[in-house]
């Protein structure tokens, strides 16, 4: 399907200020989409009143408005400039509200105003927790079981159905007040009561808690001709109930068979056509029973996401420009693949590489912020790394971190045995090096994993570095053999690591490297693992 | 325990076995997929070849007893980036290292398997050797050169099944599976449309394959050089306008060859989940599992006797042709996946159409 030419002017909503879980990734999507519909040929019109983005920058839409997110404001805009579309998916959830809101208003329809991308009855469908379970049992996907309850009486009989542990919601409450999570009965009978006496209708939702659950991200992008791709897999090594934007995490998916990436793909599949995104990316959340592999879905986004952003630099694969050019009538097979030139981006990249992305926490700025994650988001900011091995990945993204450590570190203050089980067992910025130092002292992977439903491969990968660190330790400075350098290397261990095991400077280390000939190399970012040239690729240094 | 991999050009990459030990000389080929190596271990098409994985880390989810492709593994060798010290799954059972080592292939891990991959790609898929026991590179070069490679050689005569057996015993529909090296899957898939299933080996004739009575009749994959199995391509010749057909893989091209079509040598073959083909008569995209280095010629068809019905979008070759006056299709890529999409599967129900529209008649 050829570019739709009945389209002459495009709106597209920006994001506004960057907030805690809304930040400069949606500047990067808003760039692309509007270098991708310019270049076509499309007259853009950009609203955003956050100046310090690039998108805002005069050369990049026609017009740009720096002004408030807002159903008015952009009412006004809409009524000065007459766009024939709008384009909501670009702009994070701000964006999304926005067009939302101005449809419920009747302004898109007043002013004969296009929704490309999603229309508001697909958002709200994603959005509305009661239609997209609903969805998601038309297609015979999991959703997390509940029930709700009106009396103590019949609350006992949804738990007995679902089992512990659950979560209580009180109807009507704000923000969830006089909800929480119950582990047995006891707890059960004070929450749900509780619950029962804050909602004015007196009633809750019982759900089943899938806290602890593997927890894992499914990047799609749909076309007007119904073709529809995984752009990547992401997979947290943080379980369920720690926010994915507070989440370490990593792509592709570690830890699922072929039969059960499948099982997945096909859902997401399912997913984005129930729902009804025409055109362009969505991510869909599942959680995985780690005992029996139960699959349910979680939520999904009918936009691009913070994830696509992580998903695009971890693949190659430029989804909010692809998004754009889908969004005015291309399909999938008519784009070229940037990178590779000669294949279309009707395809689904691989990796040759692992990517891990670590969040990056500002506690000390918000005194009075609880330090434990839940499923609010808190960080502020994040790393990305690109290893050939998980082992090398994680050492980067926590040394780009700028928290002053350079590698999976020490702990600077060795904690007793009481306080490493709270860290462990309630989640904190630093509960990596804690996992690490848990290793030093023994504990078991099982006990690890007991305590934060931290995957075992993921565990038993940082033992290897522990492991690897004592014996790296143990050598002396004068007589280390290359291929242990070499090695150190291959798992991401930096040169003052390194420099401190030895008790050397770390530019004696860097000569040592240099002597032995144990230097980095370059290898692409190139969306197909090898299988093709490529002409605009980016690089990692890597070792091997 | 150190382990080598020699290309017969003098390329040597040295790593450290985690497999069984030995000697063996195969295709040195890459495969792309990120998932599903336990798939491509026991696909009996990759008998005679040494197999890369290009995603670095590999095994971390074990070997479960539910996800074989066949009895046992057929390559001569794996090659990976970084096998996992552990599995995790709940379906896991043994490390791939130990399942290398209990049905004797030869593993390498600690290579460059980009590095592998690119030269492979420039410089084509040629013969190698893996070994643990000779770690003297030119006697490896020399043995590499030295050995058979795939052009003009019958493997799939030794991964046939040697005499005929029945997949399940129920199921609407009577389908022959003429098995080159069949991937389960396709049984498995066959069954669970309700087809009935008789495996027979590739030897088999024309008329005993009647004889059973079959309302369709499947080609499998299977490994090598689609134009030494000369005595298939007789058998589906016969077949042919007799029974309704679908060919998958080598299948394809044995229906291709059969039609007075050629196959040639791909560089460096498609083998991967990620391949894109385009349904020419939907103008949709499936995404697609992929194994083969051979491949059937676009020009050397018939086009006023054969319909060509998918094409690979990474580079144009031929991927899917059906005759346009019987039931004939045949497909180069994997409708049964196992690794990889389930997109194609609606060729199945394409096959169980044909079979049901034969027998109306």
């Amino acid at each position: 399907m050829p570019r739709r030419n009945d389209l002459k002017s495009i709106l597209i909503i920006g994001s506004g200020p960057i907030v805690i879980g809304q930040a400069c990734e949606f500047d990067y999507s808003g760039v692309q989409a509007c270098k991708a519909l310019k270049a076509d040929g499309y007259k853009v019109i950009l609203v955003n009143s956050n100046p310090a983005t690039i998108m805002t920058d005069p050369e990049l839409a026609d017009r740009t408005y720096l002004e408030p997110i807002d159903p008015d404001f952009v009412e006004k805009i809409i009524e000065r400039e007459r766009p024939d579309a709008v384009l909501p998916t670009l702009g994070g959830q701000t964006a999304l509200n926005c067009a939302v809101a101005l449809w419920d208003k009747g302004v898109f329809q007043k002013y004969k105003v296009e929704m490309i991308g999603a229309r508001a009855e697909v958002i709200k469908k994603a959005e509305d927790r009661e239609q997209f379970k609903e969805a998601m049992q038309k297609i015979g996907l999991g959703v997390p079981k509940s029930g709700e309850a009106h009396n103590y009486r019949e609350a006992v009989g949804v738990v007995e159905r679902i089992g512990f542990p659950v979560i209580i919601r009180p109807g009507f409450t704000l923000g969830g007040a006089g909800g929480g999570v119950a582990y047995n009965i006891d707890e059960f009978e004070v929450i749900a009561n509780r619950g029962l006496e804050a909602s004015p209708i007196s009633e809750i939702l019982i759900e089943e808690s899938v806290i602890g659950w593997k927890e894992y991200e499914m990047e799609v992008m749909r076309d007007l001709n119904d073709n529809a791709v995984i752009i990547c897999s992401i997979e947290n090594f943080d379980p369920m109930g720690v926010h994915t934007g507070d989440s370490i995490t990593v792509a592709p998916a570690q830890t699922l068979t072929d039969r059960e990436y499948q099982i997945m793909r096909d859902a997401s599949l399912a997913v984005i056509r129930e729902i009804g995104v025409a055109t362009g990316g969505s991510n869909i959340q599942f959680a995985v029973n780690p005992g029996d592999g139960r699959l349910v879905v979680i939520e999904m986004n009918p936009r691009v996401s913070r994830s696509s952003a992580l998903a695009s630099k971890a693949t190659g694969f430029p989804i909010a420009k692809i998004a754009a050019k889908l969004a005015v009538g291309y399909t999938l097979d008519e784009i070229p693949n940037d990178i590779t030139r000669k294949t279309p981006a009707c395809f689904e990249p691989t990796l040759d590489y692992c990517v891990v992305k670590i969040p990056r926490f500002t506690f000390e700025k918000f005194p009075g912020a609880d330090p434990v994650l839940t499923t609010a988001m808190k960080s502020v900011g994040e790393t990305m790394s690109i290893g050939r091995t998980f082992k090398e990945a994680l050492q980067k993204g926590l040394r780009s971190l700028e928290i002053k450590v350079s590698g999976l570190d020490d702990l600077a203050r060795p904690p007793a045995r009481d306080e490493l089980e709270r860290q462990l067992r309630f989640p904190g910025a630093s509960r990596i090096f804690y996992v690490k130092h848990a290793l030093q002292v023994g504990l078991s992977l099982d006990q690890i994993y007991g305590l934060t439903g931290i995957d075992r491969w993921f565990l038993s990968n940082i033992k290897e570095l522990v492991d690897f660190e004592n014996k790296l330790k143990a050598c002396r400075a004068k007589k280390i053999p290359t291929e242990l350098l070499r090695q150190a290397k291959v798992m991401g261990f930096s040169d003052p690591q390194l420099a401190k095991f030895w008790g050397m400077k770390e530019g004696e280390v860097f000569r040592l490297r240099k002597e032995r000939k144990v230097m980095p190399e370059f290898k692409l970012v190139d969306t197909c693992a090898a299988e093709f040239e490529a002409f605009t690729p980016y690089y990692y240094s890597t070792y091997s | 325990m150190k382990a080598i991999l020699a290309l017969e050009d003098g390329t040597i990459f040295e790593g450290r076995s985690f497999g069984a030990a030995g000697e063996k000389t195969g295709e040195v080929v890459f495969n792309t997929s990120m998932t599903g190596y336990q798939e491509v271990l026991t696909d009996p098409s990759y008998a005679g070849q040494i197999v890369a994985m290009t995603y670095p880390l590999i095994g971390n989810y074990g070997i479960n007893p539910d996800d074989f492709e066949s009895a046992k593994p057929h390559l001569s060798g794996f090659a990976v980036r970084e096998a996992s010290r552990t599995v995790s799954n709940w379906r896991a059972g043994m490390s791939l290292g130990d399942f290398l080592k209990k049905q004797r292939i030869i593993g390498i891990e600690g290579i460059d398997t980009r590095a592998l991959a690119l030269h492979i790609r420039s410089a084509g898929a040629m013969k190698g050797i893996i070994s643990t026991k000779d770690l003297d590179k030119e006697s490896l070069i020399k043995k590499a050169k030295a050995s058979p490679g795939l052009v003009g050689r019958d493997l799939v005569k030794k991964v046939t099944c040697q005499k005929t057996y029945e997949w399940n015993r129920q199921g609407k529909y009577r389908v022959v599976l003429l098995d080159c090296g069949a991937k389960y899957n396709i049984m498995r898939e066959l069954a669970a449309r309700d087809c009935r299933v008789w495996v027979v080996p590739a030897r088999t004739t024309a008329k005993e394959i009647l004889a059973l009575k079959p309302d369709g009749v499947v080609l499998s994959n299977g490994p090598g050089d689609p134009a030494a199995v000369t005595y298939v391509v007789e058998t589906v010749r016969q077949l042919i306008g007799k029974v309704p057909l679908f060919g998958i893989c080598l299948g394809h091209q044995m229906l291709g060859l059969a039609l007075g079509g050629e196959t040639f040598k791909l560089k460096f073959g498609h083998r991967g989940a990620n391949h894109p083909v385009m349904d020419l008569r939907t103008r949709k995209v499936e995404i697609t599992t992929q194994n083969h280095g051979f491949c059937v010629e676009l020009g050397a068809l018939d086009q006023q006797q054969v319909e060509l019905t998918h094409l690979n979008l990474n580079d144009g070759t031929l991927e899917g042709l059906r005759h346009k006056k019987y039931p004939a299709f045949s497909v180069q890529y994997h409708p049964e996946a196992s690794a990889g999409p389930h997109d194609s599967k609606y060729l199945f129900a394409e096959f169980i159409r044909e079979m049901a529209n034969a027998k109306k008649k």
